[in-house]
């Protein structure tokens, strides 16, 4: 496979815990712009992977390259967010004591070290870029208010506009629509659907009327590696999948 | 819906208030105390001033403290130790003003050299005899160890209560070090008989009200520099990385970082309050590192309120009058006190005099909103959520969870 064109490209990558085989010769490839839905069971190393991919957890052994030249198993969290892979967690994590504003403020790209941020002025450009991604979250009524107090639905779109500040190339967004009700998951659908015209995404996610509604290629995973992939039909037709998902 | 933005800090104008009060009583408690005649009710008795500019270098050392805890989520066990390293270096230029009027006449070697038949300074003491040197060494040796030990310590990812227990340890270590002869620090006894300071008698009034004036002066300044670092987007970041580490990390921001740079900071506050308490107390020895120390600083700081950086400044002020009031009363029973105190605080006012403050005027204010707001919509057709298109609820705008109205941090569990 030819690592050119690619955004992600994971090849044969395994991860083992205390002998347990979360990651088991993994590979899969994301094209440049593409939406990928991410589903499979309970424990099948979805959150392992996005570890994987944004250095929190360094595999055992195969090959993890963003953007077709940066292996990615050499950096850290820190570097690899400046590189432009923003995560969504699968628990909303937010700046619970800070405003909506203030969340983004960090969030936005620009210098990480300290005595710029000590000496920070906030620039028109900047304020500008804000209001955008607040309008495109739609959190405008709810900018001064402390992100603590927002429902979890809202909670989960800033965490989105916070990736977004990052002006990340791919965006990894783990269980966006978990909790939320049908009102807001349509909402998120469009959300998501509206920022892969400018991004790559990968969405993790269960719910299976969300990645239809999605309408984007589907990957299986199960016990560490692809099992299915294709559309949301043919996988849901596999019978791999089906067995994988009713119990053998 | 506005009032909910909360001041982390404060609001400016109470530091801006309680900067001018310090800076009014750093005049005006010198003026009564030398300028009013002794018969007058006003004037201020020599060790009231003593006292009270000690109690001062405390609320320094608490305010310290409070930058990193209350803002940072570093509970340090051990600032005593950075306060007593500032204390140290400035107790050896004491030491080296005092010349050939120690004990034993040796123009070069403090007294407790000659003791131990000691020939030569010790290469660790050239510099002291002049004040900028010891004044750089003031802010660079607790700087030094607090920027070396958090950068290991926070590079490492050690958080919570591991955090806390290793700088107890490193507290400790230092006070065992300092109680031996060797390391050249005068060992048990430390330092004292000090004599002059910057040519002025340490013992004068005069002195004494110069001393006072420049701990208050000292605490007045780093108030508002505290107060501008925890407004600036650096200060945003201290609790972004106190309440989701993680989420800092993966936006791009290096945490320890945030952290090196709070605890260095820290520290040389900590250091400056050792340096103005050593010559009003007219000693310094090891028993400033005990671990003890550490966690009464923490006690301060609790009482007051972490997070709001006047009341670590507030708690210290008033535990330190409390305690010395206490010991003349009831000797025995100080540390009964002080731990029932501590207890008392973490059960019914967890966040402190001035968070809890803080928290009761935000519930008043938001009560008074909503009764204004319910005003409104008895008025008019209730409002549509913009994004369901359905008649807005309430609920979710009208709790405001308590724990987070001060800005304080809720206990950090250990990870």
């Amino acid at each position: 496979m030819s690592k050119s064109g690619t955004i992600l490209y994971l090849d044969g990558v395994s991860v083992s815990f205390d002998g347990f085989r979360a990651i088991n010769n993994l590979s899969l490839v994301l094209d440049k712009g593409e939406m990928r839905a991410i589903i499979g069971p309970n424990g099948a190393g979805k959150t392992t992977m996005m570890d994987i991919i944004t250095g929190k957890t360094r595999p055992d052994a195969g090959e993890v390259y963003f953007d077709g030249t940066v292996d990615l198993t050499k950096h850290d969290e820190a570097d690899i967010a400046m590189m432009g892979i923003g995560r969504k967690f699968q628990k909303p994590t937010v700046f619970e004591s800070h405003t909506v504003e203030d969340n983004l403020v960090l969030a936005l790209a620009g210098p990480r070290s300290i005595f710029p941020a000590l000496f920070h002025r906030r620039s028109k450009a900047e304020s500008q870029q804000i209001d955008d991604i607040l309008a495109t979250i739609r959190l405008e009524a709810r900018r001064n208010d402390l992100a603590a107090n927002l429902s979890h639905g809202q909670k989960q779109w800033l965490e989105i506009g916070m990736l977004l500040a990052q002006d990340p190339k791919l965006l990894l967004v783990d269980e966006p629509v978990a909790g939320m009700t049908d009102a807001e998951t349509e909402e998120t659908a469009r959300l998501l659907k509206d920022i892969a015209k400018t991004h790559s995404v990968v969405v993790v996610e269960h719910d299976m009327h969300f990645v239809r509604e999605l309408g984007v290629k589907v990957t299986c995973l199960h016990e560490g590696s692809v099992l299915s992939e294709g559309t949301l039909d043919s996988v849901s037709a596999d019978e791999r999948v089906i067995e994988v998902y009713l119990g053998r | 819906m506005i009032t909910q933005r909360l001041f982390t800090g404060g609001s400016s104008s109470r530091i801006l208030v309680v900067a001018v009060i310090l800076a009014a009583v750093a005049v005006l408690v010198p003026v009564l105390h030398l300028a009013v005649p002794p018969s007058s009710p006003f004037h201020v008795p020599n060790y009231m001033v003593t006292l009270v500019g000690k109690y001062l270098t405390y609320a320094l050392l608490a305010l310290a403290l409070d930058l990193v805890w209350g803002y940072c989520g570093i509970l340090s066990l051990g600032h005593g130790a950075f306060f007593a390293l500032g204390g140290y270096a400035m107790g050896m230029y004491l030491m080296r003003q005092i010349g050939d009027r120690g004990v034993y006449g040796n123009p070069i070697l403090p007294d407790f050299m000659v003791f131990l038949n000691w020939n030569e300074l010790p290469w660790f003491w050239y510099g002291f005899d002049q004040f900028w040197f010891a004044a750089i060494m003031i802010v660079l040796a607790p700087g030094a160890l607090a920027f070396v030990f958090g950068w290991f310590a926070f590079r490492s990812r050690v958080t919570g209560v591991y955090l806390s227990i290793i700088t107890q340890a490193l507290t400790y270590a230092l006070l065992l070090a300092f109680f031996r002869n060797d390391m050249g620090f005068g060992g048990n006894n430390g330092l004292t008989d000090f004599k002059d300071i910057l040519g002025f008698n340490v013992q004068a009034p005069e002195t004494r009200a110069g001393l006072f004036a420049a701990s208050a002066l000292a605490l007045a300044l780093a108030l508002l520099i505290t107060s501008a670092i925890t407004r600036s987007k650096y200060g945003m970041l201290m609790i972004a990385v106190r309440d989701a580490e993680s989420r800092t990390r993966f936006i791009g921001w290096r945490p320890e970082n945030v952290k090196v740079f709070a605890f260095t900071v820290s520290a040389v506050m900590a250091g400056i309050a050792g340096a103005l308490y050593v010559p009003q107390v007219g000693i310094i020895n090891p028993g400033e590192f005990a671990p003890a120390n550490s966690i009464e600083v923490v006690v301060w700081t609790a009482v007051g309120g972490r997070g709001t950086l006047v009341g670590p400044i507030i708690g210290a002020l008033l535990v330190n009058g409390g305690k010395s009031w206490f010991t003349g009363v009831l000797p025995e029973y100080w540390l009964f006190a002080l731990g029932g105190l501590f207890v008392a605080v973490t059960l019914f006012l967890p966040k402190g005099i001035v968070g809890t403050y803080d928290a009761w005027r935000a519930a008043r204010r938001d009560a008074a909103e909503r009764a204004r707001t319910k005003a409104e919509e008895d008025a008019a057709p209730p409002p549509v959520d913009p994004v369901t298109g359905r008649p807005a609820r309430n609920e979710d705008t009208a709790k405001a969870p308590s724990s987070d109205l001060a800005g304080g941090p809720a206990p950090q569990p250990a990870e």
